[in-house]
This record gives C-alpha cells, structure tokens and sequence, in this order.
C-alpha cells in the first residue's frame, strides 16, 4: 500500500479527526449537533466531488440520494422493525440502485443539460413521494419513540448516530482519495478534460461514468437515514431539498474541486460562516446576502477554490494537500 | 364534464402564456450567452413585490406599474451581468450556474429580511367574462394579452432591429460577431437585461392573479426549466408553446387526478424530453 505513505491522506483525515473530535472529547450535545452537521456535509460534498471535481458533470439535484436514502431507510425502520444500521446500508444501497439505473440514461447527457436533468429528478421523485402513501406523502413518516429505546435511549442514540456520521466522514476521505489516485479515478479525469478523447484513449466513458454517478451516490444515501432517524421525522419538503443541493456545489467549489481537502475544507468553512452569521447580531438578518456575495467574489476572483488557490500559492503545500 | 373541462382548458391556455414568457427569459440568456440564469426567481418574486408596493403605497393601476418594473428589470438585468456574470463567461459552466445562484442568495436573502415571508396579494380586479362554469378571470385574460404583446415585440426587436440583430449575431457565433465589429459584452449586457425584463413581466403579471411570498418564484423558476426544455433551449417562441403545453396540462390533469400528481407527470415529462430529445419538441434535430 504505497498510497498510505501519501501525506495528503493522512493531512485531509486529520483534518476531519480534528473538527470531529471536539464533541467527543467535552460530552457537549450542542457542539455534537454542530458538528453533526458538518460531517454530514463533508460526507455529502465528498460524495458529490467523485462527480463534479473528478469526472467534471454538475450534478444539481444530487440531494435526491440522500432524501430517498432517509426515506428507504426511514420506512424499514418504522414499518419492517429493521435495525438502524442495516436500514441505513439498505437506504445507501438503494440510493447507489437509482443511480445505477438512471445513470447510463442521464449521463449521455453533458453540461447544462445533464444539470437540468438532475434538477428534474429531484423534483420527479419529491412530487412522486408526495403522493406515495407507504412513505406518509405529503406528512411524511415519523418515527415511534419507542424505536429508540433499543438503542440505550434517545440521548444515547444520537452519540450512536454522531460516531456514525464521524466514521462515514473518514470513509467518505479515504474513498475520494482512493478513486484519485486509481485508473479508474484517471479515466475519470480524462473524461472531466476531454471526453472524446478520454473515449479514443480506452476509457470506457459510459461504464466510468455511471460507476463515478453510483459511488457518489451510496454515502449520501446512508448519511440521509441516519439523519432522519436522528431528526425523527422526514417529509419530502426535507428530503429533497433543491437549494441543500446547491449549497453542497458552492462547498466543493469553495474547498476546491478535485482535491480530497477540498470538501472538508469547504464544508467547515461554510458552516463556520454560516454560524458565524446567524448568531451576529450585525448579520443576522441578511446572512444569505453575506454568504452570496462572499460566494459570487470566491467565483469570480478565486475559481480554484482554497486548495487550487493555496496550492498555486505555496509551492511546499503541493505535496501535503491531496 | 365538457364545460369544466373547456374551463379548465381556457384557464390552463391563459396561464400558460405567462409561463411562457417567463420560460422565454431564461431561454433567451441560455441561447445568447450559454448561462442557466438562477437568478430568474428571485427576479420575478421582486417583480411581484414591486407591483404590489406601486399598487399598495401610490395606489397605481397594476399594468402600469408593470411597465415601470419592466424597465427597472432591464436595467438590473444589465447590471447583474456586468457584475457577475461578464468575469465568468468563458469559464467552465459551473461558475456561471454559482454566479448567478449567489445573486439569486443575495437578492433573496435582502427581500426576505425587507418583506418577510408573509404571504401577499395584489388586490385588484377586472370582473369576469362568460357565464355558469365558463368564466374566465379578467386578470388572466389581459395577462395573455400583454404576454402575446412581449412576445410580439420581442420578435420584432430580435429580427427587425439593428440591437436586435447584433443580439442574434452574438448568439449564433460571437467570434465571428466580434470580427463584424459588434461590441459584443454590450450585446450581451442587452441580451441578459431583455431575460431578466421577461422574468420580471412575467412575475408582475402572476402578481395580478396569485398570492405569492418572497420566495414564490422558485416554483415558477422550475417550471421554467420544464418549459424550456420542452421547447427546446434557445428557442424563445419553442418555449411560448412549451408554456402553453404546461399550462394546458395543470389546467386539465386535475380533472383526471388528484392535484398532487401534476409535478409528478410534468418532472417525468421533463426528464424523458430531455433524454429523448434534447433540442425539444420543437428545436431542430442536431
């Protein structure tokens, strides 16, 4: 294992281990569902860079995965008693079966369009799931208290779900770094380079393409039930929610697309901002504003986002930021 | 059955034409330049909230208002290009997608702490026509109208007008454009601020008939994208039937099915025109 001598690696894991540790070290529930959060978006814009930083397609509605993964698992759960762990692996699986299934469909599709498309489908199954009456449709499903009690009760249940979240973040890391530095993780970035020509050279485009769709797929979906078993509830306004999916765009660009630090970077310092602004008093109200316009100036002056700027920046850095 | 069913026919028609030109805004920035413009619903929520202040405060009638919102929609759309997207033109078309979602984040997030989200209305009316089950809204009716008059006058700009052919020139090979000596970022300024013009008539006119908060131009921003597509990106007259095709089908499926499926069929609709025939319905085969 060559690659576990890369100090990049071991830089982007320390770098989750450091921003997941702090709850566990003090026992503080509110640091825990702060800092939930921001694994949850590490894992999701993780997921989310395997497609847009590596194989170059925008994925707009990629949250559909973690809202039918909620959903799937939320429903096992609830209505076939499953255990939380398994229901979250079933949801994650079929998440990775949607894409699998759309994938040689949609991805034939480039650019803008294929953006569209994800657009559709988000909005396809949350208006499906509205009117599907084993998932609850428009109320949604909540879960029966009770459920918890297998788990040392609801308190404890949610530290469960938080080692969970931390252990899919690290896996999330080790995945993207994986796919960088494999074949299969090249062809990909042929592809995000030159299609046709990523294709004259034997990538099998279609096969790569659909296989990068499904892996980015199968850790939002198993992200999404253990939120909504910690939520308690889920409903398809929750689920499927078109502007989280962009949120995570703007998190991977912010980090820097293509790179492993990227989305950890920019998942903890989206957060930190939005954080930051929703308790400053100066800020509270426009905190959207704040954040778009510190978005559209990172978009228009600092394309490569942290990791491409500090990489072109300090030399020395290029080794240690994967 | 039949009446109800014309009604609903009639009702779906007369919306239809202000999706239209709505679809017809994001159409003609996406023909022009390329850019998905996510900016189009926040423009049209603030075009709905600026009618409704002219009306509320100056008591003004409404379609005269529209035309003052129209004109202040031009020249912000002309102002959001120079600022965000000029810069990124060129650039991959992730960053013009991010561009223009943060200023859709900016211009929601000043509206929101300016309006709340409380729901609005405009109150104001034009009685109705017909009788029994066949009434149509005076509203409605005078909103396709003035969509016929836009999209009339927009054809006429686009192929009768020397800006108007400089914008075509631009869209069909901005290279070549340029060398004819055509200042294209200005064209292009044009072109953005007729998009956004088209977005805020088309939000003032729902505005007439329609509750609406701060954020309600979301939906209709979505089904922009399905009418676009429908008549085919680029295509700003595909895109007035693929209003019409939308708004006959909210109008009629009810009747069939419970309101709730309707985005269901018009998503599915969305996903397989797309996979089937990108160009759309209309658009010419590649």
């Amino acid at each position: 294992m060559k690659q576990l001598k890369s100090i990049g690696l071991w830089v982007s894991l320390l770098a989750v281990v450091a921003l997941g540790i702090g709850p566990i070290a003090n026992r503080s529930a509110s640091l825990r569902e702060t800092t939930y959060i921001i694994m949850q978006v590490i894992v999701l814009a993780a997921s989310l860079n395997i497609l847009l930083g590596f194989t170059g397609y925008v994925s707009f509605g990629h949250i559909v995965f973690f809202g039918l993964g909620g959903y799937v698992g939320l429903y096992l759960i609830n209505a076939q008693n499953w255990p939380l762990w398994s229901a979250a692996l079933a949801g994650g699986l079929t998440s990775g079966l949607l894409a699998f299934l759309l994938g040689k469909a949609i991805l034939r599709l480039r650019g803008a369009y294929f953006a569209l498309a994800t657009i559709g489908i988000n909005e396809a199954v949350r208006a499906f799931t509205n009117n599907f009456d084993p998932f609850g449709g428009p109320i949604g499903m909540t879960l029966n208290f009770r459920v918890y009690n297998s788990y040392g009760g609801a308190a404890n249940a949610l530290w469960l779900v938080y080692y969970a979240v931390f252990a899919i973040a690290l896996l999330a890391v080790v995945l993207n770094f994986m796919v960088k530095n494999s074949k299969f993780g090249l062809g990909l970035m042929a592809i995000r380079e030159d299609e046709g020509a990523a294709e004259v050279m034997g990538v099998i485009t279609p096969n790569a393409k659909t296989w990068a769709f499904v892996l980015s797929a199968i850790l939002p979906g198993i992200v999404g039930t253990l939120f909504f078993f910690k939520n308690g509830h889920i409903e398809p306004g929750d689920a499927f929610r078109l502007d989280y999916s962009i949120e995570m765009l703007v998190i991977v660009m912010l980090g820097g697309q293509g790179s492993v630090l990227g989305p950890i970077l920019g998942a903890a310092g989206y957060e930190g901002l939005r954080n930051f602004l929703l308790t400053s008093p100066l800020f509270k109200n426009i905190q959207l504003s704040v954040a778009g316009a510190l978005l559209l100036v990172i978009v228009l002056f600092i394309p490569a986002g942290a990791v491409g700027w500090l990489r072109r920046r300090v030399p020395i850095l290029r080794k240690v930021l994967a | 059955m039949g009446n109800l069913f014309i009604a609903s026919l009639i009702d779906g028609l007369l919306i239809g034409f202000v999706y239209g030109i709505a679809a017809m805004g994001l159409s003609l920035i996406w023909g022009v330049m390329n850019v998905i413009n996510l900016a189009h619903a926040p423009i049209m929520a603030l075009a709905m909230f600026g009618v409704y202040l002219l009306f509320v405060s100056l008591n003004l009638n409404p379609y005269i208002a529209l035309i003052l919102i129209a004109l202040i929609g031009l020249i912000g759309g002309v102002i959001i290009y120079y600022i965000a997207i000029h810069r990124v033109l060129s650039a991959p078309p992730l960053s013009t997608l991010l561009a223009t979602y943060a200023v859709n984040m900016i211009m929601i997030g000043l509206g929101t702490a300016a309006f709340s989200t409380t729901p609005r209305n405009v109150n104001f009316t034009l009685g109705s026509i017909g009788s029994g089950d066949l009434t149509v809204q005076g509203t409605r009716l005078v909103a396709a109208i003035v969509a016929t008059v836009v999209t009339g006058a927009l054809y006429f700009f686009l192929y009768r007008t020397r800006p108007g052919k400089n914008i075509r020139a631009v869209a069909n090979n901005r290279a070549a454009a340029e060398l004819m000596g055509i200042p294209s970022s200005r064209v292009l300024a044009l072109s953005f601020g007729l998009g956004t013009l088209l977005a805020a008539v088309a939000g003032g006119l729902i505005a007439t008939f329609f509750p609406f908060t701060i954020l309600a131009g979301n939906a209709y921003q979505l089904k922009s994208f399905v009418i676009v597509v429908l008549g085919g990106l680029g295509n700003p007259i595909g895109s007035l039937l693929g209003g019409l095709i939308l708004g006959v089908m909210e109008g009629v499926i009810p009747i069939f099915m419970p309101n709730s499926w309707v985005p269901v069929l018009e998503f599915i609709l969305f996903v397989i025109i797309l996979l089937v025939r990108p160009t759309g319905l209309f658009g010419a085969k590649k």
